[in-house]
């Protein structure tokens, strides 16, 4: 079943067209990863999925069911956005506590205690942590809690934008080990946006390449992994990373 | 190894906290010769310290204390603040990380760069244009009287990097500091600023300490690596010989990088114990 699908989607900020035309289907359980450079467009996307670029023109739905313009709380139930940098998108002044009873209050869904304590042990965060300040923990451990405040309303989709690129690499090992078990324990279905290759190697199941904001490329994280990629500018990528892998 | 350009003998780097002084970089040694030397290691490792410290850029409470420091031949640990802005900009300098914070929002980049050089040289008004010109160009800026009359904000994060690197270029110095110079830039704009930073070294035959938390980039533009973990320099090697790293911190993350063609189904991480307990 597909699980996520944009069709024609175009976006704009103003009167500046960001996207144009981008047409993406994501199957239930798939991991998918949308590379490109800075200004292509591809954060832009998974801003108008959560809700956060409202000026888009085309269709997003949700198993089938179509997204509205405004606030759609049905969708947001389905689909939640972890962000890129765990170090400003935690309220600093909220307690783990407060940040993760927040939706559950928002979509009136009862038992919250429970279902906190549940979100914190699935991601790894112990007890203790459950009345800290974010600046009370570190950028793992704040990044933990982003992710379980998206998991916090059993979401299916998940939007990944950028998840560890604020990371060092010890700790990215731990945050890329963590969505891997996520997806296979709840699963989870993943639209994860990157310009971290190897990353995309690690997580994903399919990788769209992205260019002044249309997608260029579709293509198996397969033929990621032997250098395969037809278009010259996903090529031109994969040599950027072997680069500095060497 | 040329002729060392910077000696350094046990090193300190010291913090007080309500719980006692804090060792922050932990007695390190190293020599620098015209050559390009990576420190790797995490947050926190004490890598940004140790090139801070040597343009004697800690803060107070903060204390910096070493055996030796010293920086062709003169040394540091003595020199008064008048004496150590000499040095700065003009012998050894300094590229930092993000170039939105570094650089001075209300000057266009041309008057900043002219100030990096008049700062240490007097010269006639039309020469410095035309060094900054030049040097905007030797940075690849493809239309250098445009760009310089531009202010920061005007500018992207690849541009105004390599903005940063000129100024820090253009007094022509003999040693340069570059604190994570890419970290905030994309994987295909990274690549050209480093080229950028590579050439500029070769040319002008200067030293270069590279600060960055990657081991993969490190390891491709440096010569030399010094891996740091909590304040100690915990493995010595040459760039080309990092996959044989011996010490169990540098081979943990070099195996907690994913790579291109990944097939492991989960990432080794970090087990701390195995090299606390030495």
């Amino acid at each position: 079943m597909t699980a996520l699908s944009l069709k024609d989607l175009s976006i704009s900020y103003g009167d500046t067209r960001i996207t144009h035309g981008v047409n993406i289907d994501i199957a239930e359980g798939e991991s998918f990863a949308l590379v490109g450079e800075s200004g292509s467009g591809k954060s832009t996307v998974l801003k108008a999925i959560a809700g956060l670029a409202p000026q888009w023109a085309g269709s997003i739905s949700a198993f089938g069911k179509p997204r509205s313009h405004g606030i759609d709380g049905h969708f947001a139930r389905a689909c939640q956005m972890v962000f890129q940098d765990p170090y400003g998108s935690l309220h600093p002044r909220k307690t783990v506590d407060a940040t993760l009873t927040e939706p559950l209050a928002i979509h009136g869904v009862g038992d919250r205690n429970a279902r906190v304590e549940t979100a914190m042990t699935s991601v790894g965060l112990d007890r203790k942590f459950r009345f800290r300040f974010p600046h009370q923990l570190s950028g793992g451990q704040r990044q933990r809690v982003a992710i379980a405040r998206a998991l916090v309303l059993q979401p299916k989709i998940l939007l990944l934008d950028e998840p560890t690129s604020a990371l060092d690499v010890s700790v990215q090992a731990e945050i890329l080990n963590l969505l891997k078990r996520l997806r296979r324990e709840q699963n989870l279905t993943f639209l994860m946006v990157t310009h971290n290759l190897p990353v995309v190697s690690f997580l994903c199941d399919r990788v769209a390449v992205m260019r002044h904001g249309r997608i260029v490329e579709i293509a198996d994280v397969a033929a990621l992994k032997k250098g395969e990629l037809q278009d010259p500018y996903s090529r031109e990528l994969i040599e950027l990373s072997a680069d500095h892998a060497d | 190894m040329s002729k060392p350009l910077l000696e350094i003998e046990n090193l300190r780097v010291t913090f007080p906290t309500p719980r006692g002084d804090l060792d922050v970089v932990r007695g390190i040694s190293f020599a620098l010769g015209r050559e390009r030397l990576g420190i790797v290691g995490e947050s926190g490792s004490g890598k940004s310290m140790t090139g801070r410290s040597i343009l004697k850029l800690i803060r107070a409470p903060g204390r910096v204390s070493a055996d030796r420091l010293s920086f062709d031949g003169i040394d540091l640990r003595e020199l008064s603040e008048r004496r150590m802005r000499a040095i700065r900009g003009a012998r050894i300098s300094m590229v930092m990380q993000d170039p939105k914070f570094s650089l001075n929002p209300v000057m266009t980049i041309g008057e900043q760069i002219a100030e990096a050089l008049l700062t240490h040289k007097r010269l006639p008004r039309r020469e410095v244009s035309q060094r900054v010109l030049a040097m905007l160009e030797s940075v690849r800026i493809a239309d250098p009287e445009r760009v310089a009359k531009l202010y920061p904000h005007e500018v992207s994060g690849g541009m105004g990097q390599r903005v940063m690197i000129a100024m820090m270029l253009i007094p022509e110095p003999d040693l340069l500091i570059a604190d994570e110079p890419t970290s905030a830039l994309d994987v295909s704009v990274q690549g050209q600023v480093l080229d950028i930073i590579d050439e500029q070294i070769r040319r002008k035959g200067m030293g270069l300490i590279f600060i960055s938390h990657d081991l993969n980039l490190v390891s491709s533009y440096c010569d030399r690596i010094l891996v740091m973990n909590t304040g100690e320099i915990v493995e010595e090697c040459r760039a080309g010989e990092l996959h044989n790293a011996t010490h169990p911190y540098t081979r943990g993350l070099i195996a907690s990088i994913p790579r291109l063609d990944e097939n492991r189904d989960e990432l080794p991480v970090l087990d701390r114990s195995a090299w606390a307990a030495k």
